[in-house]
């Protein structure tokens, strides 16, 4: 059997699938159906300086391949997370987990990484600067290289764990925005966070979600995530996690070739909540299939057609 | 919760726009009245949640009305097609709390999860009494299942094609002892206001999951923030709030 491990930013994990944020919730629905050490690790739902109820229902829409979600980051802030969330996942899952942390300002970053530097049961920070800044405007701290700068570095300068920022793909140029990242020091970079959708609803002239726009991801954005790791995997040199319509292990081979490190599954759970346990289960036999020995060896190994 | 392979064995229209579908698989994850499964459907990225109408040891029916893309698609199913189905999803109804004269209230397709309940209330010995409303006489269904297994049906109709001329609250006896309801919001509300004991609500919300993971479905209650999917759908009467 070849080998799944990787090392994503100097923590070895048993192979790279890992369940994004917001769709795993903190583990517990899924450990009631597989046994989820069978993981390389997962991201936590995304937590906040302060409890959130998050976007008005409906929040959910269906698309043709995919889906949109305005959950608005619904949670109960860093506090509770802490004190009760993290114990109770000791219970299920014995590895080390990814927090995954949104803000409003420079300063709830900050606050709410130095909080979770300080349990050890967090591995990793996952930042996830895709959220509105208050204080700009309510532009997202990802769709420009100052604020994505400001973010890294006062979340540096709080915590010895690694520093992962997570991009959201609204932009224009996200190469630019992930080597300003890794410029601030951030340890890694994951990609892609929902890509803005809409959906109405014909009969009632009506925005489907309440918040009108949301978050659009699942198997229609594959090739649009896929591009972006690709690009973003050859201009930094820190690792890449790559996430956006993964669904199967031949979509995790993708990923890699394309540059990243791990990665990530997120509405395909939704779905099929046994899918990253699949996954994992089906991944030796695929890399049998394409005469891979060790995945780790694969990561950026895609070999782009000279331009001419 | 279980996620299994079922066939269909009957999936038979029940009026112009409503069936009955009957799946064989592990049916062993529902465990209460009220409860909900979701059908993965060709084509269709998110699963359909669809109440559970009745169970028998290797068998779920559900009813369900055509509204859009996959109930259209889930409608021209045949006996011996398979489904991907998530069971046992959803807290259910509470029978223990219901004294011996609950009220069971339906409005539309509201109606189908009160069938096990009235069904696992009798078993307990108690005597229910179903007030279901449908917009007009040629929507009614379900009525004999219930009047078979010894229920006490009124049927309103929304323009007096058939029984008492209204809503369900126009057509509630004075005497009851507990009530469980399921339908449309505005029938929900209602209901809330009009009956004078305490009761076990069930609500609808768009899902991602169904199963607890998103917080595609969450809403706000009395006592803290719940999951429609998961914590509900059934909320007790006190723990309702209706502002969005
Ligand atoms: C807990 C629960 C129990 C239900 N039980 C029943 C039942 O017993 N019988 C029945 O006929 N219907 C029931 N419904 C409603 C049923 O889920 C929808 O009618 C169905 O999903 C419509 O799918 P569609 O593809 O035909 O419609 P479309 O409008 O094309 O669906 C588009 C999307 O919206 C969602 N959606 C549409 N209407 C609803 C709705 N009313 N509630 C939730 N999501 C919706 C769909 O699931 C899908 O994701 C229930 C809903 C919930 C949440
Ligand atoms: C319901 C839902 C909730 C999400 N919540 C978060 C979150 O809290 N924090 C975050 O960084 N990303 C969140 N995401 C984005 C996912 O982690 C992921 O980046 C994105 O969905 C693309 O992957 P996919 O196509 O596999 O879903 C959420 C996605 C969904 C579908
Ligand atoms: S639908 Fe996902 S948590 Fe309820």
């Amino acid at each position: 059997m070849g080998e799944m491990n990787v090392s994503l930013c100097g923590i070895e994990l048993k192979n790279p699938v890992i369940p994004a944020s917001g769709t795993f919730g903190y583990g517990y629905e899924f450990a009631e159906l597989y046994d989820i050490n069978c993981l390389g690790t997962f991201s936590c739902k995304g937590t906040t300086r302060e409890p959130r109820f998050g976007n008005p229902t409906p929040r959910i829409a269906e698309c043709t391949a995919g889906m949109i979600n305005a959950v608005g980051l619904q949670n109960p802030g860093v506090d509770r997370v802490i004190a009760e969330e993290l114990p109770k996942l000791k219970n299920c899952f014995s590895g080390l987990v990814m927090a995954n942390v949104s803000g409003f300002s420079v300063e709830d970053y900050a606050y709410t990484c130095e909080r979770l530097d300080r349990e050890e049961q967090v591995g990793w920070l996952e930042v996830n600067v895709s959220c509105p800044n208050v204080h700009g405007g309510g532009m997202s701290f990802g769709t420009d290289p100052a604020s994505a700068t400001a973010v890294t570095a006062a979340v540096k300068a709080k915590t010895k764990k690694p520093v992962i920022i997570k991009l959201s793909p609204n932009v224009t140029d996200i190469v630019s925005i992930a080597k300003a990242c890794e410029a601030a020091g951030a340890d890694g970079i994951s990609l892609i966070n929902t890509v803005l959708g809409m959906r109405i609803d014909i009969r009632r002239r009506r925005p489907v979600i309440a918040n009108n726009m949301g978050g659009f991801s699942g198997p229609a954005i594959f090739p649009l995530a896929l591009r972006m790791v690709y690009q973003v995997a050859h201009a930094v040199s820190i690792p890449v996690i790559g996430m956006g319509g993964v669904t199967c292990a031949d979509d995790v081979i993708e990923m890699m070739l394309a540059g990243a490190t791990a990665v990530e599954v997120g509405a395909a759970n939704l779905v099929n909540p046994y899918t990253c346990r699949d996954i994992v289960r089906d991944l030796p036999a695929a890399m049998a299939k394409y005469g891979i020995t060790s995945l780790s060896e694969i990561i950026g190994g895609v070999k782009s057609w000279e331009k001419t | 919760m279980k996620q299994g392979i079922f066939r269909i064995t009957e999936n038979t229209p029940l009026t112009k726009n409503v069936f009955r579908l009957t799946l064989e698989g592990d049916v062993s994850a529902i465990t209460a009245p009220g409860q909900f499964i979701n059908i993965q459907l060709d084509g269709l990225f998110l699963r359909r949640p669809i109440s559970v109408y009745d169970i028998s040891p290797r068998t779920v029916t559900v009813i369900y009305k055509v509204v859009g893309r996959g109930t259209e698609q889930l409608s021209r199913m045949i006996a011996g097609d398979t489904l991907d189905v998530l069971t046992g999803l959803g807290n259910g109804y509470d029978t223990s709390v219901s004294g011996q004269r609950p009220l069971l209230i339906g409005g539309g397709v509201g109606v189908p999860p009160l069938y096990y309940l009235a069904r696992c209330l009798i078993a307990e010995g108690k005597h229910p009494t179903v007030v279901m409303g449908f917009n007009t006489k040629d929507e009614i269904f379900a009525v004999d299942d219930f009047r078979a297994i010894g229920a006490d049906v009124t049927v309103a109709t929304a323009d007096g094609s058939f029984g008492v001329r209204g809503f369900v609250t126009d057509a509630l006896p004075s005497d009851y002892s507990y009530v469980y309801t399921c339908g449309p919001e505005p029938m929900l509300q209602a209901v809330y206001r009009t009956i004078s004991t305490s009761g076990q609500f069930s609500f609808e919300e768009r899902m991602g999951c169904g199963f607890g993971a998103c917080m595609g479905c969450s809403c706000k209650t009395v006592t803290g923030y719940k999951r429609i999917c998961k914590d509900g759908p059934v909320l007790r009467k006190e723990e309702i709030l209706w502002e969005k």
